[in-house]
């Protein structure tokens, strides 16, 4: 027990003092905020200027004031300009662009143009064209004189957006968010698998160039070959631990920044933002008046989305999580143990890798396809066999398991774990002193029956 | 006193048959000498001893008791295909194994320095492996395998890789080793060093023992009938019904004459009808070099 700590220590210690450890621990969180933040950003930048833009109809005011105001651009009703004469000057006069509306845009959609040097903003672009449909769409209705249509208008306004609650084993209700499960389903599949395959491929590494360099036969002599291959195992585990641990950390960390830096000023890009509550209210309302509301839409429904990843099962995720990467790595890192030892170099392995690798991809893409129908038979089974349960019963944890099939199917990852293990010894301990043979499967399955 | 025994051992991988009723037993501080072709079995009997391969069947003894798997503390072992982590540095790598084979951090270090300076490959602790020549590795791996002063050492062809200086100062190292207690099984090709070193020898030939004993008395065995006869000057002698000429030769002004008797003659005999030829200065039995028994013996198997 004494001699595997140490093996245990020399595996762990020498991976965690790396360059490319240290590099990767602290650059993955930070490459995967930045995926995040930029185009967050690049998005910000764009709608963060303020735009003074000329709206000039041709001899009519059939859609005067139609356009409010917002935080970001100011509509200036211009008349009697040409749109030729503004056209040369508009830059130097201090307007964004020249935005030109038809008469006839009532009747012809495309009646409209918006004249700028620079491409403008997806949403300045859904703004004004949402605007002036809703005056269109007014203008229409009023040609059937109905009366009091303002009134009915606003009565007849209304907006659906479905609120899902998740009732949990002691009945309380939960708010829930379905596409937040779905992204939890996906990180942690996606994060499960890429976990198992890496540090699952280290200890094949380990293993080939404990027996390339010749290393192996000197340790054994001190200790058992299970000691060594347990040792090697347990120690890279330890590695991904350590590594998961720290990006935990560092998320948690990131995320606390973001909610007390971005958040707030996240209101700036006030077009987009407002533009679905435009949608909803008629045209006679407050389309500039969002700005001045204490919170807005999207900073709520940021802090809706918030809440509802904080009301996610954290501590049986991250249990299970663990749960599972322990076991699964365990039971594919014992295989690649196996195969690390049958083999010359590392080139020899790929014979090998093909029938390993299958069912882990498997497990993806029912992992995958989880997020569709986190109850089907197929997501259900690929749980419980232990080659597809860590991937695939991570991606349907967010979305609610029942207790007794996370039971049944830790109790089958931690048999098959056991025996895989065993297995895995067999082979190993032959397969680490055979040298300058071409190995087959039947040669391992040979092995395996192979006495002390 | 035997250190180690091992009794009617037999090992099969497959269809091959590795060891085949092989037994051995090694004296106390003796240093055995362990040899064969290529692809006799001495390897997997050494692999049983080091307890890395376990036999078919067949038994093993330390110290009159049975081999244990704690026995590993007692046994050292310098594989012939040795290796070292090649990224990892000299001196972690040294505490490293010396930790594997039971040894206290703080003991393992005051030995290490010990061995490091007596060696002479103290300023190389803290490089890298992959910086030393294959010289300084060998010199690092033999302090590895003996650091835990065990009973039982077993050397894997323990000399290839030094030049002639290093083999000198690795070959005093074991026989210092062999005064203060140690029993050495040795494994090699190079038949000179088993001659200076060797005190018994077990011959393996596919998965056989077939020559086992001391390596005095299979020489003078194999010698029988072989004398070396010198005279001070050039002299000429001829052969009769009692011996025969083997070879002779000039040397110095010497004359040297290998002689083979027939089986019955007294030596007396012979030196009386020799010596009336000249001035006799040596008469001694030849003994044939372990590297002739050895090719004699395979041989004559095939």
């Amino acid at each position: 027990m004494n001699k595997i700590s140490v093996i245990i220590k020399r595996e762990y210690v020498t991976r965690v003092r790396k360059k490319s450890f240290i590099i990767m621990t602290i650059l993955a969180p930070v490459l995967m905020a930045a995926i995040i933040i930029v185009p967050t950003l690049v998005m910000m930048n764009q709608s963060g200027e303020f735009k003074k833009i000329a709206v000039i109809e041709d001899n009519s005011d059939l859609f005067k004031g139609v356009i409010k105001n917002t935080k970001d651009a100011e509509f200036i009703y211009l008349d009697n300009t040409k749109v030729e004469d503004l056209k040369k000057t508009f830059e130097k006069d201090g307007y964004y662009g020249i935005l030109y509306i038809s008469p006839e845009l009532i009747n012809t959609p495309n009646a409209v143009y918006l004249i700028a040097k620079k491409q403008p903003a997806i949403g300045l672009l859904q703004f004004i064209e949402n605007s002036l449909k809703k005056e269109i769409e007014r203008q229409k209705l009023l040609a059937y004189k109905i009366e009091n249509l303002d009134d009915i208008m606003k009565n007849v306004e209304t907006n659906v957006s479905v609120q899902t609650k998740k009732l949990d084993e002691s009945g309380v209700e939960k708010g829930t968010s379905t596409g937040i499960a779905m992204a939890l389903a996906y990180l942690l599949g996606f994060l499960m698998y890429m976990l198992v395959f890496i540090f699952g491929a280290q200890v094949m590494r380990g293993v080939i160039e404990e027996k390339t360099s010749r290393v192996v036969e000197v340790i054994i002599s001190s200790v058992k070959p299970i000691q060594l291959m347990m040792g090697k195992i347990i120690g890279i585990a330890l590695v991904g631990l350590t590594q998961f641990m720290i990006w935990i950390v560092l998320t948690v960390g990131i995320v606390g920044v973001l909610k007390t830096t971005i958040l707030p000023k996240s209101g700036g890009s006030e077009i987009s933002q407002s533009m679905p509550q435009n949608l909803m209210s008629g045209n006679q309302q407050v389309a500039g008046t969002s700005q001045t509301a204490e919170m807005s839409p999207q900073v709520a429904e940021f802090t809706k989305m918030f809440d509802n990843a904080m009301n996610q099962p954290w501590g049986l995720i991250i249990i299970c999580f663990i749960f599972y990467f322990v076991t699964g790595y365990l039971l594919y890192a014992s295989v690649f143990a196996a195969i690390g030892s049958a083999v010359d170099n590392e080139t020899e392995t790929q014979q090998f890798m093909l029938p390993v690798t299958i069912p882990i991809i498997l497990g993806l893409m029912v992992a995958m396809g989880t997020m569709q129908n986190p109850e089907s038979p197929l997501a259900f089974w690929c749980s419980m066999i232990p080659l597809t349960a860590p991937i695939v019963m991570m991606a349907r944890i967010p979305f609610g398991v029942p207790y007794w099939q996370i039971a049944v199917s830790m109790i089958i990852m931690l048999v098959s774990f056991g025996s895989f293990v065993w297995m895995a010894a067999k082979v190993y301990r032959t397969g680490i002193l055979m040298y300058g043979k071409k190995t087959s499967w039947k040669e391992m399955w040979k092995w395996l029956r192979y006495s002390g | 006193m035997v250190l180690f025994e091992a009794k009617n051992v037999t090992k099969q991988y497959g269809n091959q048959l590795a060891l085949d009723n092989v037994s051995l037993s090694v004296p106390e501080q003796c240093i055995y000498g362990l040899l064969g072709p290529n692809g006799a079995g001495k390897t997997t009997l050494i692999r049983i001893i080091n307890q890395i391969t376990g036999p078919d069947s067949g038994e093993l003894f330390l110290n009159g008791k049975k081999l244990m798997p704690s026995d590993v503390q007692l046994i050292g072992y310098l594989p012939e295909e040795r290796g070292l982590y090649k990224k990892m540095k000299v001196g972690e790598q040294a505490l490293y194994f010396a930790q594997l084979k039971g040894l206290s951090k703080a003991e393992a270090m005051k030995r290490l320095k010990y061995w490091f300076k007596k060696l002479d490959i103290i300023d190389w602790w803290g490089k890298k492996v992959e910086e030393l020549s294959k010289g300084m590795q060998q010199k690092v791996q033999f302090v590895t395998t003996v650091l835990h002063e065990p009973k039982l050492l077993i050397f894997d062809e323990p000399f290839t890789g030094f030049d002639p200086l290093n083999t000198k100062i690795v070959k005093n190292e074991i026989l210092f080793l062999r005064e203060r207690g140690a029993t050495i099984i040795f494994s090699t090709h190079n038949m000179e060093s088993v001659e200076e070193l060797c005190d018994n020898i077990t011959l393996i030939d596919k998965a056989k023992t077939i020559l086992e004993g001391s390596v005095h008395e299979i020489r003078s065995k194999w010698a029988a009938n072989e004398y070396d006869l010198v005279f001070d000057r050039d002299v000429n002698i001829e052969g009769n019904g009692h011996y025969s000429i083997l070879k002779q030769q000039k040397e110095n002004n010497k004359s040297v004459f290998r002689l083979k008797t027939t089986s019955d003659i007294n030596t007396n005999d012979i030196l009386q009808t020799v010596m009336k030829s000249g001035n006799i200065i040596s008469f001694n039995p030849a003994l044939p070099s372990m590297n002739e028994i050895f090719i004699r013996v395979i041989e004559a198997r095939n």
